[in-house]
């Protein structure tokens, strides 16, 4: 409850605060965002398992975006960060349909 | 696995009905700043696709759009052509209106059929005993003329290349009018060219003094020509 709690106050805070985002950050912060939309579904998939851990989701989400950051800025300097973004949120988004998937097996099918 | 079903649906009202815990609260942290940062980089996106675009796209549309302006400076050049030409056709056609006008003002003191106003003189023939006839008056016209007389009137006749000068028994008919004097003949021309070629010797004034009449000349700077003639429609010659 308080999870999703969260969740609505951050957006609310990002839609009424609207900060600029650091050009630094512009390219990392979509491939952030997939890679902990990722963390979440993953989270949500494993609790409904019996097996979710507070401290393995945090890890899992911190690590998720920071992996994918650095996947993106290793890109940006080869010159092919284009091109690795595309393939991280390839990856991530079909992470997140099994993910998906699993936890529509779960609440429907059981 | 119906049991499994419902263990599922009972564990999502337990995480959503369940007091927090610190873990909870770890996790809320973490989707409070997912939800901050998804709202946010939707927004960017929203703000403008440039600030997300990268370098390579960026240069790309550098590239489009600096093609973009070089083929528009192209049309402003071809339509600044166009617009120069335009502008040239206009003047030149301004040019011949003002110039066919003038003409047919020159025309119109020519033939008559315009007031004129100028450096002249007026010659007042006076005949007390009635001895002038249209000849005399015909000879000064004639005179007048050689001497550059560019408008003449007498008395309330405008005198013209057509004009005609007959004797009847009521006096000098003048273009079908009949002139009464004292004669009044009004000339625009050069003033001291028109009054010495009259008073030549044996010329228009000594010839009306044969006549018995008497002719005064009064050199004017502003000689007022109003009496206008009719423009006959030609019925039958057609510009060749």
């Amino acid at each position: 409850m308080i999870a999703l709690l969260g969740l609505v106050i951050g957006v609310i805070l990002g839609l009424v605060l609207q900060p600029t985002i650091p050009v630094a950050l512009q390219p990392y912060l979509p491939i952030a965002v997939v890679a902990a939309l990722d963390a979440v579904f993953g989270g949500a998939r494993a609790y409904l398992d019996g097996i979710f851990n507070d401290r393995v989701f945090v890890i899992s989400f911190l690590g998720n975006v920071l992996v994918a950051a650095l996947v993106v800025f290793l890109g940006d300097q080869l010159g092919v960060g284009a091109q690795l973004s595309t393939g991280v949120v390839v990856v991530f988004s079909i992470r997140i349909f099994a993910n998906a998937a699993a936890i529509r097996r779960h609440i429907f099918h059981g | 696995m119906a049991d499994s079903m419902a263990d599922a649906q009972q564990k999502l009202r337990d995480a959503l009905l369940s007091r927090p815990t610190r873990g909870q609260v770890v996790v809320a942290a973490l989707l409070c700043a997912l939800g901050f940062a998804f709202a946010v980089q939707v927004q960017s996106t929203q703000e403008g696709a440039l600030t997300a675009a990268r370098t390579s796209d960026l240069v790309r549309i550098l590239d489009d759009l600096g093609e973009q302006r070089e083929r528009l400076a192209g049309e402003t050049a071809s339509l600044q052509a166009t617009l120069d030409d335009l502008r040239t056709g206009a003047e030149g056609a301004s040019a011949a209106r003002q110039e066919a006008r003038e003409r047919l003002e020159t025309l119109g003191i020519l033939s008559g059929t315009l007031p004129a106003v100028g450096p002249g003189i007026v010659m007042t023939v006076s005949d007390p005993e009635g001895g002038v006839d249209a000849a005399d008056l015909l000879d000064a016209v004639q005179e007048l003329r050689d001497a550059g007389a560019e408008a003449l009137q007498i008395n309330d006749v405008r005198v013209v290349g057509s004009t005609s000068f007959i004797d009847s028994s009521d006096g000098i008919v003048i273009d079908g009018e009949v002139v009464a004097p004292p004669y009044l003949v009004r000339a625009i021309g050069d003033p001291g060219t028109l009054a010495s070629a009259l008073a030549i010797p044996g010329g228009v004034i000594e010839g009306l003094a044969e006549s018995g009449a008497r002719a005064d000349v009064a050199a004017g700077t502003r000689v007022a020509i109003t009496a206008l003639k009719d423009l006959p429609t030609a019925e039958y010659a057609r510009p060749a």
